[in-house]
């Protein structure tokens, strides 16, 4: 259809889903007056229940973790379909090995002076949110993409972690394959022993420490090292994109 | 403090706006970031830290995934 | 009511880029708009004025707090967003490569 034929369509059913938006959201609650019992149930017996001080992280891990479990996996699926679709095609090569590895642009002194001098508070604050994830804001899905972009300052500053001619996707599979395991493997303990998947069954420690909450610090991992491994993984495709050569 | 809250919130409202009518996708990367830290600083006024600092992660690879499509692309054109 | 109204629009807004897209990398971002309209219609339900954070650290129980379930259901949202956006961003990079346009426009017939 044209474009013409295509706006007039559009703007039918914008004013159908922007009255029936209206229409919803009139009969919510007002705004500011959230009346719903079930977030206040959550406030008053998460940390009694589970020793942890960060109820949305306690939420998304042990209460409704298996909805979790099935995110961890859309974005696992989503990793294996970037690695897919950008596989090497039959026409296409890289140049010659010996300028290949390197970024084809030399990145100026302060971009490189920033990215190298950031790099080790990156690691650290990624390694500390995912940590504390049951403590304070944070866990492992914010843990995991900060510790993701450690090896992207290390690229931006035009060298590579490890030497330039060993294929990193190894261990970087192995890694988004450990995390997703664990989660699961976490949950299966629970399932052995009580009968209910991802039922916390681990000692549950003084609240406000490191190893409150149970099986909570154990999963942050786990998904830190997920999400982290899948974004590297999803980042060095791209980039590998960008020195293939089409041949003609 | 309502009128700060129904300004970020026009704020917001306004660079989605500007998201959408800026054609070149250069230039549209850094609008969308801008979006990005405007939509964190709503999400603070909601009470809500944890999603606040997940949208300034990923407002971090977004731009990073963005701008090598357009690389790569470029240079196939050229 | 402005929240809503914020979703509503930037719903309206990111559909409208999507339609009528010239550039297929424009499309992916004027989804995203789309997916952020969601996100802020979920926070804005589950708000209470004069009320704190859902994080009990150093806070006496029993302190007024927001819904922490709408948080726990954005925040993964935000994630798996972002990677299925580089597997969307992929996509095109093959389209770009295939038929050498990345004009939606251009692409309405199926060739076998």
């Amino acid at each position: 259809m044209t474009r013409r034929t295509r706006l007039i369509v559009f703007a039918v059913g914008a004013i159908g889903v922007g009255a029936a938006l209206i229409w919803g959201t009139a009969g919510a609650p007002p705004f500011g007056h959230y009346r719903g019992p079930y977030g206040d149930v959550f406030n008053r017996r998460a940390v009694p229940e589970r020793h942890a001080t960060n109820v949305i992280n306690a939420i998304t891990f042990d209460y409704r973790g298996i909805d979790t479990v099935g995110e961890e996996f859309i974005l696992f699926a989503a990793v294996m379909g970037v690695t897919v679709l950008l596989r090497r095609q039959r026409d296409e090569a890289t140049p010659r090995r010996g300028d290949g590895d390197r970024p084809p642009w030399r990145p100026s002194d302060a971009v490189r002076i920033a990215a190298l001098t950031l790099l080790a508070p990156a690691v650290l604050l990624g390694l500390y949110i995912v940590a504390h994830g049951t403590l304070t804001p944070g866990g492992g899905f914010q843990g995991g993409m900060i510790l993701g972009a450690a090896p992207l300052l290390v690229f931006l500053a035009g060298r590579t972690l490890l030497h330039p001619r060993r294929d990193p996707m190894g261990p970087l599979e192995f890694g988004e394959g450990l995390g997703a395991g664990g989660f699961v493997a976490i949950g299966m303990v629970g399932l052995i022993a009580t009968g209910a998947f991802l039922e916390n069954v681990w000692p549950l420690g003084r609240i406000g420490s490191i190893f409150s909450g149970g099986m909570l610090p154990f999963i942050n991992v786990a998904v830190g090292l997920e999400v982290g491994a899948g974004l590297v993984i999803a980042l060095y495709e791209f980039r590998e994109q960008t020195l293939l050569r089409g041949r003609g | 403090m309502i009128v700060l809250e129904a300004v970020v919130m026009g704020l917001v409202a306004f660079l989605g706006l500007a998201v959408v009518r800026t054609h070149d996708p250069l230039r549209q990367v850094v609008v969308l970031s801008l979006f990005g830290i405007g939509l964190a600083a709503l999400f603070l006024f909601l009470q809500a830290p944890d999603v606040a600092l997940s949208e300034v992660t990923v407002g971090l690879a977004y731009p990073v995934l963005v701008l090598l499509t357009l690389a790569k692309i470029r240079e196939r054109e050229r | 009511m402005l929240p809503y109204l914020l979703a509503a629009w930037l719903f309206l807004v990111g559909l409208y880029g999507v339609t009528t897209s010239r550039n297929f990398i424009h499309l992916v971002m004027c989804l995203s708009v789309v997916q952020s309209s969601t996100y802020v219609l979920i926070l804005a339900l589950g708000y209470r004025v004069n009320a704190t954070a859902p994080i009990s650290k150093d806070v006496p129980l029993g302190t007024r707090a927001v819904d922490p379930v709408a948080q726990s259901l954005v925040l993964t949202d935000i994630v798996v967003g972002v990677v299925v956006t580089a597997l969307l961003l992929s996509l095109a990079l093959q389209i770009h490569k295939r038929t050498g346009t990345l004009r939606p426009d251009d692409l309405h017939v199926m060739e076998g």
